[in-house]
């Protein structure tokens, strides 16, 4: 289901306080709180597999190397090893490709279900005129994508322009349609934490499904502290309007570990529901080597190789 | 469907218990402990078992020291002493250099055994105890290093008893260890009861790095053996635990001269301001009152919040708290563990069963099996409900409001203890000011629970007296340079109807009168008593009680600020001098000159006897501030009866303190003629309050007065028994300052200035920017 938004409400937002040190220090001490072993661990590795928007969003991208994308998205698991453990019909989250690489990925997932996220709006920089940029979103769902990752004019959260970041984001949605929108925010340009929270608030105001930390490009893309604001916001949303709005950090989470700090992230500030892909997501290309190797190991307790690991 | 997909279902954590064999193999090794004596454990006595609170199950047995073990003790430590001190600063920094990196190497072992002896999380203990207990023996190293570069002409004390408590039992043996060994000191410490297995492994750990035979001893058991260490001749007792333990041990110690240093109880306010960041201030909550089953003695236990936000900081309080995890305290993910025995528990429930009864509402805070209690607050408390009022020592908070900071600090300043404060607020304005007005030895602005070894620790008030860590508690163990005994004049009792008068011939007839806010005062109980050169008023209780009080309301004296209070003792200088000849009629020339060059110095004083910037953590802004006490109760010298006086009244004012000043009971003439010299300085009404009559009968009234905060006794030593009994009822601190030549540099100097003032440490986080972003606080 969608979130329709509200309209701008910027007393939920104007008020906003955030003691950055304090965020640092919850977020340094959460993944020491918490700890997995065994098949709970590999249990929540495989749900992290589950939440990836496995990504390729390079200028070298074909149609072939999406395709291969798409057959690790559709078995992100070596079959043996999934087999061992009883688990099938592991898929990643979706993937995440370039507007032109949409008809190739929906081609090679077929009917796997597995959603196609596209990035739009002029990615990663967003300095084009609004009318191209959604006319690049309404070319991307043409193309049968399944979700849309628009990427905000950080300009108006700098100067402080809520109203011009809420319409330009309702025009977005609009453009959308059936299709799920995922709004990032760059939270590396925006800088300071209040920023992350005002724009997060106008985000999901406008209708986001999720939000989303980085493009991947930024100087600083995911980290936890900026992830803890943004789920804290998520979480005054839902009080406020009942709607659950998901969240998708991408570009800092290349380790099983991460995939694990960002799960009790999830897990202790939002609970159990913000576990799934309908709520949560990762944008990563390399965390799901990592994960797999770990698997393998909780498998076969040897260590593993990656060239023995499927290539995505 | 398998377990991994079944998982996959629920997302449930898991266990994840930490290893505890290495620990339990050391455990039945050893089986049953002696003490450590001198270099070596001895033969187990009778032994009492210490248990893991979360199963009940026996870990070890232990001997209850006996007097005679304390005594031999006390003997390994006094011979070791000496050898000890004359150890080079380097020399002893490599000892306990060597204690942090052997502490580091046993990181693992050290924290298992700390949690099974005590239930706190392993995390914690991994996280927060043992790597504390690593830097403090670090930083003191350092200190051991510079003892004599940065306290040139002070001496080690001797022998130091030391008392620690159960909660935090290796961390506390650091503070009392660390600096004790830095300065040159041995030491006797007695672990706690339930808790005292991590001792024991450091007494290990003393063996492995070759520490001298005799510089630490450690002796098991209960109070008893406690008390038969008070006892001992020991140079210093150093004590951390509850008020009313430490209360004992300040009477034990009344009049034995002996340092005594107290860390005890708290009720440590939580003010939330309505501009704070209430995420951050929820977890500062986590980080308080639920951090070690709230069994911290600073924990911020008292929740106020602003009334514009308390609704919404209560939901997100509750919603947090159904979020945390009581459990098996070797549980990685137990975010509660045990309480530390049963006797603990029944206690913490009794105060929540008063609080309640008393009209509170408890929130959470079950009674589960075995040693647990599930996180809770009371809400709807009345300041005098028992709950608001006792230190619960568990994991339950109060929870109240207010309405604007005045009202903040004023319910954060309404209880018998001083030891912390937290305050969240995202204004540096607001917080600073309420930094500066709430009584507290540490101001954690937000944050809460943090702490480091060169950021002071210690209270204000019943929380007892003394700093651990940084220069500050470098100084508790160190004795300042002897000073030249001087004999002072014999004190007659004063009689009140007069034998003869003196003062004919001498012009129009003069009345000395008190001194009592400013104005001069005909003493309560209407009698007069002979003094050279005339009467003198004979001050009663009820005197004492009209002076104390002017003295609190001088307050605005504090607030003028050193340069302030300055240009008022230099126009007191220049007052007296004009009258030079007069006062050198009742005393002697020099003695005038004396006093003139003492106001000097310290109107010097006054501006620049600074706080610090301490090197604490990363990213913090660590200020340690000296504060005045507020009212201080003093006896003053017989002989040299002018400056005696000011030589006690001017430091203490010059830090901002009012006085209440008990003179020259036998010749008091020369201070009553100071009233009008004050009077013309400018000096405010209540900085200064004078009550002259029989010092044995004022000394302890004022020395008991809940209102004083601090005593300085500079009468006989006979008489000290009963003053520091008397200070006792507040816990006072009694500064006993030895007779000597008041018109010489003995009789001045930073020492009066440190005990005219205590320590506020208050810490301040700082970044705009998160990490990664180039702020410079990361």
């Amino acid at each position: 289901m969608n979130n329709p938004g509200t309209d701008l409400r910027l007393d939920w937002f104007q008020n906003v306080r955030i003691n950055t040190p304090a965020v640092e220090r919850r977020a340094a001490t959460l993944p020491a709180r918490r700890s997995l072993k065994k098949d709970h661990q590999a249990a929540w590795l495989l749900n992290a597999v589950r939440c990836i928007d496995l990504t390729t969003l390079a200028g070298d991208d074909t149609p072939d190397r999406v395709a291969r994308l798409c057959a690790k998205a559709r078995q992100p698991i070596g079959a043996d090893l999934l087999q061992a453990m009883g688990v099938s019909g592991l898929t990643t989250g979706a993937v995440c490709v370039y507007p032109t690489m949409v008809a190739p990925a929906k081609r090679a997932l077929g009917n796997s279900g597995i959603p196609v996220a596209s990035v739009a709006t002029g990615f990663p920089a967003g300095l084009m005129p609004l009318d191209l940029r959604l006319a690049e979103i309404r070319y991307a769902v043409d193309q049968g994508a399944d979700e849309i990752d628009i990427v905000i004019t950080r300009a108006h959260v700098l100067r402080g322009n809520w109203t011009a970041l809420y319409d330009e984001l309702r025009a977005m949605r609009e453009a959308c349609g059936a299709a799920r929108m995922k709004a990032i925010l760059a939270t590396g340009d925006l800088k300071s934490l209040e920023n992350v929270a005002r724009a997060s608030h106008v985000a999901m105001q406008a209708g986001s499904d999720w939000i989303k930390t980085s493009t991947g490009k930024e100087g600083v893309n995911a980290t936890l502290p900026v992830s803890l604001v943004m789920v804290r916001t998520i979480r005054d949303f839902h009080a406020r309007t009942g709607i659950k709005v998901g969240f998708k950090p991408a570009g800092g989470l290349r380790t099983a570990r991460d995939a694990i700090n960002w799960q009790v992230l999830m897990a202790e500030e939002l609970g159990r529901d913000w576990l799934t892909p309908n709520l949560f997501r990762i944008g990563a290309s390399s965390l799901l080597g990592d994960i797999e190797r770990q698997i393998s190991h909780h498998v076969t307790g040897r260590y593993a190789a990656s060239h023995r690991q499927a290539l995505a | 469907m398998t377990r991994v997909s079944e998982i996959m279902q629920t997302m449930e954590y898991g266990p994840s218990v930490e290893d505890s064999t290495a620990v339990r193999d050391w455990l039945s090794r050893r089986g049953r402990f002696g003490h450590f004596i001198n270099g070596s454990f001895t033969k187990p006595g009778q032994t009492f078992e210490t248990r893991d609170p979360s199963t009940g199950e026996v870990l070890a047995h232990v001997s209850q020291g006996t007097e005679a073990d304390v005594k031999a003790a006390v003997r390994a430590a006094r011979r070791a002493q000496k050898g000890w001190a004359a150890l080079s600063g380097t020399e002893r920094a490599r000892h306990l250099y060597a204690l942090a990196r052997h502490v580091q190497k046993r990181e693992r072992f050290l924290s298992v055994l700390e949690t099974l002896d005590n239930g706190k999380p392993i995390r914690e203990a991994r996280d927060i105890d043992v790597p504390l207990v690593a830097r403090h023996f670090y930083h003191h190293a350092g200190w051991a290093e510079l003892r004599d570069t940065r306290f040139p002409g002070l001496a080690p004390l001797g022998v130091c008893g030391q008392i620690i408590p159960w909660n935090f039992p290796l961390l506390m043996l650091a503070w009392k260890i660390a600096p004790a060994l830095a300065a040159g000191n041995t030491v006797v410490l007695k672990p706690a009861e339930y808790t005292p297995l991590t001792a024991l492994a450091f007494a290990e750990i003393c063996q492995e790095v070759g520490l001298p035979k005799g510089v630490v001893n450690i002796v098991t058991g209960d109070g008893a053996t406690g008390a038969a260490l008070v006892k001992a001749d020991v140079d210093k007792i150093a004590f951390t635990g509850s008020t009313e333990v430490g209360r004992g041990i300040a009477q034990a110690l009344a009049g034995t001269g002996r340092r005594l240093t107290l860390e005890l109880g708290g009720k440590s306010p939580f003010v939330v301001m309505e501009d704070a960041d209430l995420d951050a201030a929820i977890e500062g909550v986590v980080d308080s009152i639920w951090f070690n089953q709230g069994q911290v003695c600073c924990a911020g236990s008292r929740i106020l919040v602003a009334e514009a936000v308390a609704e919404r900081f209560e939901t997100l309080l509750r919603a947090r708290m159904a979020r945390l995890r009581v459990g098996a305290p070797l549980d990685k993910s137990t975010d509660i563990g045990a309480i530390v025995d049963p006797v603990q528990k029944d206690r913490i429930l009794s105060i929540c069963r008063a609080a309640t009864e008393a009209g509170a509402e408890l929130v959470g805070g079950q009674s589960q099996d075995g040693c647990f209690i599930a996180p809770g607050y009371l809400k709807n408390i009345a300041p005098a409900n028992p709950g608001a009022e006792q230190e619960i020592f568990g994991p339950i908070a109060t929870f109240s409001t207010f309405r604007t900071a005045d009202e903040a600090v004023e319910l954060a300043n309404n209880t018998r203890y001083g030891l912390a404060a937290s305050i969240w607020s995202e204004s540096a304005t607001v917080a600073t000011d309420l930094a500066a007005r709430i009584k507290a030895g540490v101001v954690w602005i937000n944050s809460a629970n943090i702490f480091d070894a060169a950021a002071p620790f210690g209270g204000y008030r019943e929380s007892g007296y003394g700093r651990e860590g940084g220069a500050a508690g470098m100084l508790e163990y160190l004795a300042e340079p002897p000073v030249r005994p001087a004999r002072d004049a014999a004190t007659t009792v004063p009689v009140a109807t007069p034998e003869r008068a003196t003062t004919a011939g001498q012009g129009i007839d003069r009345t000395a009168k008190l001194y009592i806010g400013g104005a001069q005062k005909r003493p309560d109980g209407g009698a007069m008593y002979a003094v050279p050169g005339g009467l003198a008023p004979l001050g009663g209780r009820k005197d004492i009680r009209n002076a104390v009080e002017a003295a609190t309301k001088a307050g605005k004296w504090a607030a003028m600020g050193g340069h302030g209070r300055a240009q008022v003792l230099y126009f007191l200088a220049e007052n007296l001098a004009a009258r030079a000849d007069e006062f050198a009629g009742r005393t002697s020339p020099s003695e005038v000159e004396a006093a003139i060059a003492r106001i000097f110095h310290y109107a010097a004083w006054a501006d620049k006897f600074d706080g610090t910037n301490v090197q604490a953590k990363a990213g913090h802004l660590v200020n340690v501030l000296p504060e005045p006490y507020g009212v201080i109760g003093m006896t003053c010298p017989n002989a040299q009866p002018l400056t005696g006086f000011l030589s006690l009244v001017l430091p203490a004012i010059a830090m901002g303190n009012a006085v209440v000043a008990i003179p020259s009971q036998t010749d008091p003439l020369p201070v009553a003629d100071l009233y009008q010299v004050f009077d013309t300085s400018d000096l405010p009404a209540g900085v200064v309050n004078i009550v002259t009559g029989a010092r044995s009968e004022l000394a302890p009234v004022l020395a008991a007065h809940d209102e004083v905060a601090a005593f300085w006794h500079a009468g006989p030593p006979q008489e000290r028994a009963a003053i520091d009994r008397a200070a006792t009822g507040n816990l006072k601190p009694v500064f006993s300052i030895q007779n000597r030549d008041w018109t010489g540099p003995q009789a001045q100097g930073e020492d009066f200035l440190r005990h005219a003032t205590r320590c506020k440490t208050i810490w301040m986080p700082y970044g705009a920017l998160p990490a990664g972003s180039g702020s410079a606080a990361y």
